[in-house]
């Protein structure tokens, strides 16, 4: 009879927030895959309860240091949603270009520090530096325009504090735009470059089986590659607005995990983040970006997941062409916000968060009360994808000695930029802790 | 700029530099990797030696240098802390979560099984302590960095400074000097904006009056503030209800002391103040 091993890391490294793995394998196959979320709870949801409705943006930012800005905006539409609000095309544009400096710094933290280490054999970005210090700095040059563009409208990278129900609390003049764009256009040299690199690392070649295939989901919009507005889809044929999230999806406690799992009600897990967004709406890219993919070779639809690397710096390729044509064609708003009347109501607000769907509904009272609050964070809509994952990763790489088998799964877990500290949703699992790491 | 520094037991070796996670959003150790024009500086300066969210690679202790990130919510967390206090040299707290218990501490102000029931649908599964409380609540802390989320050049200066063995250039005024500093016209005298500026630790830069909104205190109590007259000022010349004031204090440093006071005296005013 095979002996059974185990592979357990007590301590996901290169994630945001705390996390662990444990799997049970042996020469029959894998038995047991439990992605283990140790974040303790910070009860978002609860507390959001009796606040004004104005403080959702402030409050929701702390869910993440790495993308509040993906909080805000879902916090922001969800409750001009309860409103009745509408906002002139201005101030919409003027969020998507907050949105494009998220996506530039989330991701390319995501890419530089977080993921390229795993396909270059490195513990982390510092090291790596060592023997490849262009490239990271690089990465970090670009990294910085992000932050800039955060910066400049937000008021700070962390936590901005300028994202208004209703709009903004400040409006910038052209003129203050024009300096970020020359940095803009600098750092979208090194994007397009970090496109060439990504797409030349070493993949480990992994595609499901027709049977296992991934259902992708995403927002859509007809106009626009989706960022902060569109309506849900799916690789399957889902197609439904934001307020029916919850007809359509469901979150259940899984026996063997005390883990909130997504699903899809009667089809099982499903897939956000970059690679859904591509692979739904990749025609809808810039023409550079599609120009450069065409140059790397890289095609429309991926489904490798250890690929999303490459998407996401297309990605980032896409958010510096749509923040300098933002800018170029920027008009500066009548007005920074439309007033907010308070009044009672649900809403509701889905945006791409960089890691995916970022799913928000409040119930308001009528003097402006949060009654009740609901928010479903991406990296909890994939965990159990992550899971499949690992159970069909490890079968075609038990050749490899353990310790690199052991790193093949960390990488197949970062595959996800899997984003642990949103804990709105997570629970405290009860650990049996091992002094060493590892099988 | 960092400049190399030794290691504090005067031996020629790089300084040793840990950063810990408690319960918290990561935007403060981000505030590291955010430091874009100096992170691999200070990579020469010192050895890296803990940071979970940069590398998977780490050593053991004894560390020079601390960083803490987070408030302590948990059992396991109350032990870990003392484990890290233990191997610290110098441990410093960064981020209102570190030194005030964060937002999480609104559960200190309500019985965290409403909170628990409100989000969970298992509530036997939660593991959680009924309150969130600051690193310096469990252990002795060497120096606190506020803010939510802390700034990442005070963070530098904070680190170079105890490298050095010297004290860290940190003021502790108000956001008001820091306003007055950029030249911004007040928001409160100007526009009837309540703002949290006079009592709240300097740190940001003034931002929020900057971009024509009051301070809503994410840095903390100042030293020695007036929260007094903060409060009457606030509902007497500004018109602000008393919950709107208890809302803007119980935010994210909600469990720093001043702010707590200042909070439950108003919750148990009874209007004829």
């Amino acid at each position: 009879m095979a002996k059974s091993k185990t592979i357990k890391v007590d301590y996901l490294a290169r994630v945001e927030g705390e996390g662990a793995l444990y799997v049970r394998y042996d020469d029959g196959g894998v038995h047991d895959v439990k992605l283990k979320i140790f974040e303790p709870p910070r009860f978002f949801e609860g507390f959001m309860r009796g606040r004004d409705l104005r403080e959702a943006p402030d409050i929701t930012a702390r869910i993440c240091g790495i993308c509040p800005i993906a909080y805000q905006m879902s916090a922001v539409y969800a409750m001009e949603d309860a409103l009745g609000l509408t906002l002139p095309p201005e101030l919409h544009a003027l969020r998507r270009l907050i949105y494009c400096g998220e996506w530039i710094e989330s991701h390319t933290l995501h890419i530089y520090m977080l993921h390229a280490p795993d396909f270059l054999g490195y513990p982390g970005a510092v090291a790596m530096a060592k023997d490849h210090p262009q490239i990271v700095q690089n990465g970090l040059r670009i990294k910085k325009a992000g932050n800039a563009i955060v910066g400049l409208l937000g008021g700070r990278e962390v936590h901005p504090i300028n994202v208004r129900v209703g709009g903004f609390y400040r409006v910038p003049n052209a003129a203050e735009l024009q300096p970020l764009r020359e940095q803009l256009l600098h750092a979208r040299d090194m994007a397009i470059e970090t496109v060439r690199w990504t797409a030349s690392l070493p993949f480990p070649n992994f595609e499901r089986a027709q049977s296992e295939q991934y259902e992708f989901v995403a927002l859509s919009h007809a106009d626009e590659y989706p960022m902060n507005r569109g309506s849900i889809t799916s690789t399957r044929g889902l197609a439904i607005p934001v307020s029916a999230y919850e007809s359509h999806f469901r979150e259940e406690h899984i026996e063997y995990s005390s883990a909130l799992h997504s699903t899809l009600i009667e089809r099982g897990a499903y897939f956000v983040g970059p690679m859904a967004r591509y692979n739904l709406n990749a025609d809808r890219l810039s023409p550079l970006v599609r120009q450069l993919a065409d140059e790397v070779g890289f095609p429309p639809f991926t489904a490798n997941p250890f690929q999303s690397i490459v998407v996401r710096s297309l990605e980032v390729l896409f958010a510096f062409d749509e923040a300098l044509r933002l800018i170029d064609n920027y008009r500066r708003p009548d007005v920074s916000y439309v007033p907010v009347a308070p009044c009672a109501g649900t809403g509701y607000g889905a945006t791409e968060a960089p890691r995916g769907l970022l799913y928000h509904r409040y119930q308001i009272d009528d003097a402006g009360k949060i009654a009740a609050a609901k928010i479903v964070a991406p990296t909890s809509q994939n965990q159990k994808t992550i899971e499949d994952d690992l159970r069909l990763i490890l079968p075609k790489f038990m050749h490899l000695p353990e310790k690199q088998l052991q790193a093949r799964c960390e990488q197949a877990i970062r595959n996800y930029d899997p984003c642990i500290s949103c804990s709105t949703h997570f629970l405290k699992l009860h650990l049996q802790r091992s002094e060493r790491i590892g099988p | 700029m960092v400049q190399p520094a030794r290691n504090l037991d005067g031996s020629n070796t790089k300084a040793r530099l840990a950063v810990w996670k408690f319960t918290s959003c990561d935007g403060c150790q981000l505030s590291l990797l955010d430091c874009e024009d100096e992170l691999l500086q200070l990579a020469d300066c010192v050895e890296i030696a803990y940071f979970m969210e940069a590398s998977s690679a780490t050593s053991p202790g004894p560390y020079d240098l601390s960083l803490v990130e987070g408030s302590v919510t948990t059992a396991d967390e109350v032990r870990r802390i003392h484990e890290i206090r233990a191997q610290s040299r110098i441990l410093v707290t960064i981020g209102a979560c570190a030194t005030a218990g964060g937002i999480q501490a609104l559960r200190n102000f309500s019985d965290v099984d409403d909170f628990i029931a409100a989000v969970y649908a298992h509530p036997e599964y939660i593991d959680t302590l009924k309150t969130s409380t600051p690193i310096g609540a469990h252990v002795p802390v060497d120096f606190e960095l506020h803010g939510c989320p802390i700034n990442k050049r005070q963070l530098l200066e904070v680190i170079s400074a105890f490298l050095h063995q010297r004290p860290p250039q940190v003021p502790a005024h108000s956001v008001c000097i820091e306003c007055k500093m950029r030249g911004n016209v007040c928001v409160w005298v100007a526009h009837g904006t309540p703002c949290l500026g006079p009592v709240t630790h300097a740190g940001c830069g003034a931002i929020c009056p900057t971009y024509s909104r009051g301070c809503y205190g994410c840095y903390g109590p100042k030293e020695n503030p007036n929260t007094v007259s903060l409060c009457h000022w606030w509902q007497q010349e500004l018109g602000a209800e008393k919950a709107l004031v208890i809302e803007y204090l119980r935010n994210f440093n909600a469990a720093s002391p001043v702010f707590e006071a200042a909070s439950r005296k108003l919750e148990g005013d009874d209007g004829q103040e």
